[in-house]
């Protein structure tokens, strides 16, 4: 999925973070090269991002994914400014904001970006609604309205009946929630997500994951989503970004990610996973011998999921066939192929 | 000199993160080599050259000191400083004489102040309970009761409305302040530096130049208190802000807020808890130092008290000295309760049910009632005298007399056994060696015990104490505070390591602890000048009265800070109870031993100024004297310096002497001092 880059919500180009106090002089020298360990043996600066270059498109869930201590916060920050970039430019909706002072900055973040944070990130001292109603209240909305505003973000994530209550009285997945309900109400064009799931429990963080898919398929936000979990990546990733020691290894589908892994990084990464619900038949089919090749045998698209088509596949004796888009015939799947990745699957559990 | 003491803000808190454990260096053995050496001079030359002023001798500096006030006081008109400063205490004393008619002192042409007592009580009850609860109302009926029964009201509104006055310009200033140092790196470095010279100055040295700018009474007395109790509030403010957790400042960055939203919606209200804390904190500092600015002819209840100090009149003094007590612990408990429910209530909660809301109305009708009743009839605007207060100081004193007579083989063997045991040979070794003796042994030890950083100080303290004049009382003074510390550190360690080994113990202690720590200073000299007697030794008890607190509480927390597994670890290895606590916990407590002996030096320090009037003598008697005698003010602020250049001196040498050893020696020493 490219994107025109004029047509995208977001645009990042050759961004970096070096963090020490001599960081802006770095760029461009020889040192900006060094590993990010000797670079910072030999000067003691840490590079936090380097040279990273992304478009999000307007609705997409894009997701940024390493593991601990591989920049995400670092980006994602950087992304709204909440830390300064070392060199690069970042644009959002066309309008610069690696150029803007303080005050038009302050403004985009009113109206156009909110943030979910890892650790929820609400006041103490403040009731559920007026959390939520607190970015509204930031940037000069009348009561009525924002009570009203608030009102209608809790009840889009099931918090109906929690407005009175003070956060410390929630549970974690709630206070989430009350986070989320936050970052919708200023009705934001991007919504970034720095790992909010991540201090959840397991069972609830699947809930939390599915309120996220729901909520997107409901307002149809452009999202960053930060996470350090492949199996949260995948599940609402449209593209995944895979970052390590600041740069980026990887970007790509999540079927792209597991199909054609860039390297041994993202191989290790994806080892675990479960093939059969990420792979799509494009990464198992293999080219027809012949046009004619399963000629009135039914017929799939090629992203239909693995585990999807199985059933079909198994069902019917002989090769199926595979179409793109445009419906043009472009290979062939059979029970092997199929069995190869479920199975492969069984052996690894 | 602090009144705070939870380490996380005292201003030495740092120390308490500082590596634990290494063996100090070897330079105990220079010092003692010496210690010989003055010792051994001394023998031959003790008593000469010794500096004794003698009664109301003075030095040419002392002169110079009196013409330089006298010289200020002669440019009250034209000296711009003078002026403002001038302006300031007009202003200061005219508001504190507009309220005293108010509540305490007749108000002209009526015989009585324009609200009587009744009123007063009624609203003061009637506060207690709409911002803290019933018990505070009753506690606070009782307090104002007690005023008037014992006959001491005007003197007990006097001291609040000092307290109040100043109080309130504290907030004023401090909050803003506060504020400033908790959010700006650069204004912290300006204002910290300002708030350590404050609290390290004793109490009473503020007094000296604060009389010659604002001169004796009202308006001195709310300077000084101000002055004394501002700190606290500034910084426990800016430590409340600044431990706002960086989530939640991101978050409000996230969301596009300016400075000031950020400051008001989420830094202040987060703080608040703070906040309040360190109001609490400067109310009772500003009650501590509003009864010592007694000394400065200001206003309240601390002007009976020292009376009765005065002429060791323990009956007398024993009485106002009790109702300070009761103020400070109806505003501590009140203010305490007060925040409490003001955090219940931020809360939704504490929707108070009807016969409470009517409890409040009713309440609320009723004061106004009393206090318009209080403006009418007499009766309930003067407390009539009914001559308790008298009886009961009467029977105090008979009571007082029985009991220390019934104890004095007790207490005059403590006695006996410190002065002759330990202060008077010490005393007579520092104070009767010649000065330059005294002088080049006390630098010479600066040096090796905490290097050159100590030995400069150290060296310019001691040229300034002898360039003063001051000398002789300055190494009596010296004598009497290495003593008190000496013990207040020894029952620091003492009740500290049993606190901190038993949960129960610390139970037991600590409330009477805190109570130590709530009742002002001023107020010890009187149970201890009815027990001991006007003399140097009861000096040195009430300045352990006053710094053991501190010191207790720091020793306990630090050594209750050593983790479990650490303990358990020197369990495992068999060592015993005794070994447990000098091998493991003692050591690694280290830090909190030296801010505790820094402390307890501080609190002693500035204890030995008030103590003077006890019989204590020296420096704080020339420093009591110079507030109260004209021309004796050279003298007594010649002494007030000297007491500054002696807790700079005593202070620079223990914190270096209690330093870690450089890193090379850490190493050496590392393998010895884990075995
Ligand atoms: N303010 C800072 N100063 C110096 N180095 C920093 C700073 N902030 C982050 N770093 C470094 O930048 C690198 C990336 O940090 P970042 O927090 O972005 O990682 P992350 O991918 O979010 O990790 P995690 O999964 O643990 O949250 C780390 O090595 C970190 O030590
Ligand atoms: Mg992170």
């Amino acid at each position: 999925m490219t994107t025109p880059a004029d047509s995208s919500a977001l645009q990042v180009r050759g961004l970096w973070k070096i963090f020490g106090p001599k960081a802006e002089r770095l760029i461009g020298t020889p040192d900006a090269a060094l590993s990010r360990a000797e670079l910072q043996r030999k000067s003691g600066h840490v590079i936090g991002v380097r040279d990273v270059s992304f478009d999000v498109a307007p609705g997409e869930v894009f997701v940024v994914m390493g593991l601990s201590g591989s920049g995400k916060s670092t980006l994602v920050r950087l992304l709204t400014r909440l830390i300064e970039p070392t060199a690069g430019t970042v644009v959002l909706d066309g309008q610069e904001l690696t150029a803007m002072d303080d005050a038009a900055l302050r403004q985009v973040r009113r109206d156009k970006i909110s943030m979910v944070f890892q650790h929820f990130g609400l006041l103490p001292h403040r009731k559920v609604i007026d959390n939520v109603a607190f970015g509204l209240e930031i940037r000069g909305d009348n009561k009525t309205n924002r009570r009203a505003r608030a009102q209608n973000m809790i009840n889009l994530v099931g918090l109906s009946g929690y407005e009175q209550n003070f956060p410390d009285q929630l549970s974690g997945g709630m206070q989430q929630r009350v986070g989320l309900a936050r970052a919708l109400a200023g009705d934001p064009a991007v919504l970034m997500f720095d790992e909010p799931f991540s201090a959840l429990d397991p069972l609830i963080r699947r809930d939390m994951q599915k309120e996220v898919i729901r909520l997107h398929d409901e307002v149809g936000k452009t999202m960053v989503f930060i996470t350090h979990d492949l199996d949260e990546a995948l599940k609402l990733g449209d593209r995944i970004l895979i970052m390590r020691d600041g740069e980026i290894v990887q970007i790509g589908q999540p079927d792209e990610i597991i199909g054609a892994p860039a390297d041994d990084y993202v191989r290790d990464f994806v080892a675990d996973v479960n093939k059969a619900h990420v792979l799509t038949l494009r990464w198992v089919m293999r080219p027809p011998s012949s046009d004619l090749e399963g000629v009135g045998a039914p017929t799939l698209n090629q992203s239909t999921i693995v585990r999807t088509a199985a059933r079909t596949v198994l069902a019917h004796q002989g090769v199926v066939r595979v179409v793109d888009d445009a419906g043009s015939f472009v290979g062939v799947v059979d029970d092997e192929d199929i069995l190869r990745v479920v199975v492969a699957e069984q052996d690894h559990e | 000199m602090t009144t705070t003491t939870s380490p996380g803000v005292t201003r030495r808190g740092r120390a308490a993160a500082a590596p634990p454990a290494i063996d100090p260096r070897p330079r105990w053995q220079p010092a003692l080599v010496i210690l010989l050496v003055w010792f051994v001079v001394w023998l031959f030359t003790r008593g000469h050259d010794t500096l004794v002023l003698l009664g109301r001798d003075k030095t040419s500096v002392m002169n110079a000191l009196n013409d330089f006030r006298d010289h200020m006081l002669a440019g009250r008109d034209t000296n711009p400083l003078m002026r403002i400063t001038g302006a300031l205490a007009d202003a200061f004393r005219s508001m504190v004489t507009w309220l005293q008619r108010l509540i305490s002192i007749p108000a002209e042409p009526r015989p009585v102040p324009r609200i009587g007592w009744l009123g007063v009580t009624a609203v003061a009850t009637w506060l207690g309970y709409a911002l803290a609860n019933w018990r505070i109302a009753l506690l606070t009926l009782g307090t104002f009761v007690s005023f008037g029964l014992f006959g001491y009201w005007s003197d007990s509104m006097d001291l609040l409305i000092i307290v109040g006055v100043s109080v309130l310009i504290c907030v004023v200033i401090g909050l803003p302040l506060g504020i400033l140092a908790g959010t700006k790196k650069r204004a912290n470095g300006v204002i910290e530096p300002v708030l350590d010279l404050l609290q390290t100055m004793p109490t009473f040295v503020y007094l000296l130049p604060i009389v010659l700018f604002f001169g004796i009474g009202a308006a001195s007395a709310v300077v000084a208190t101000m002055l004394y109790a501002v700190p606290p509030l500034i910084r426990i403010a800016a430590h409340g802000i600044r431990s706002v957790p960086a989530t939640m400042i991101e978050v409000a960055d996230s969301l596009g807020q300016t400075r000031w939203q950020r400051l008001r919606t989420v830094q202040l209200p987060i703080a608040k808890r703070t906040i309040i804390v360190g109001l609490n904190q400067t109310t009772m500092a500003a009650l501590s130092m509003a009864t010592i600015a007694s000394f400065v002819d200001g206003p309240g209840l601390g002007k009976p008290v020292l009376a009765g100090l005065r002429i060791n009149d323990v009956g007398t003094a024993l009485i106002p000295g009790l109702l300070i007590v009761a103020i400070a612990i109806m505003l501590d408990r009140g203010t305490t309760a007060a925040s409490e429910r003001a955090d219940v209530i931020a809360r939704g909660g504490g929707l108070k049910p009807p016969v409470h809301r009517a409890l409040l109305v009713g309440g609320g009708l009723a004061a106004v009632a009393a206090l318009w009743l209080s403006t009418q009839k007499f009766w309930a605007a003067e407390f009539t005298d009914r001559g308790i207060g008298r009886r009961i100081a009467n029977v105090a004193d008979h009571a007082v007399d029985s009991v220390t007579s019934s104890i004095s083989p007790f207490t005059g063997s403590i006695k006996d056994g410190i002065t002759y045991g330990l202060l008077n040979p010490l005393q007579s070794f520092i104070a009767e060696s010649p000065w330059w003796l005294a002088f080049l042994a006390i630098a010479a030890l600066a040096f090796v015990l905490g290097g050159w950083k100590s030995f400069v100080p150290a060296l310019a303290c001691l040229a300034g104490i002898r360039f003063f004049g001051e000398w002789h009382n300055a190494m009596i003074t010296l004598a009497m505070t290495l003593v008190a510390t000496l013990l207040c550190m020894a029952i620091a360690v003492v009740v500290g390591v049993a606190m901190a080994r038993s949960p129960r113990t610390d139970l037991a202690v600590r409330p009477f602890l805190d109570a130590g720590q709530t009742i002002p200073a001023f107020v010890y000299l009187v149970p201890v000048l009815a027990l001991f007697g006007p003399s140097r030794f009861t000096g040195i008890i009430a300045a352990l009265a006053y710094a053991a607190p501190v010191a207790i509480k720091l020793v306990a927390d630090g050594v209750k800070g050593v983790s479990a597994t650490t303990m358990e670890a020197a369990r495992s290895t068999g060592a015993s109870r005794l070994q447990q606590i000098r091998k493991v916990q003692l050591p690694m407590a280290r830090a909190s031993l030296v801010l505790a002996t820094n402390q307890g030096l501080l609190f002693v320090l500035a204890m030995a100024v008030i103590a003077g009037m006890v019989g204590a003598g020296a420096l704080g008697y020339d420093v009591v004297l110079g507030t109260t005698r004209s021309e004796e003010w050279g003298k007594g602020a010649a002494a007030g310096i000297t007491i500054v250049l002696l807790g700079i001196l005593l202070d620079r040498i223990a914190r270096r002497a209690a330093e870690p050893a450089p890193k090379e020696t850490q190493w050496l020493s590392l393998p010895r001092g884990r075995r």
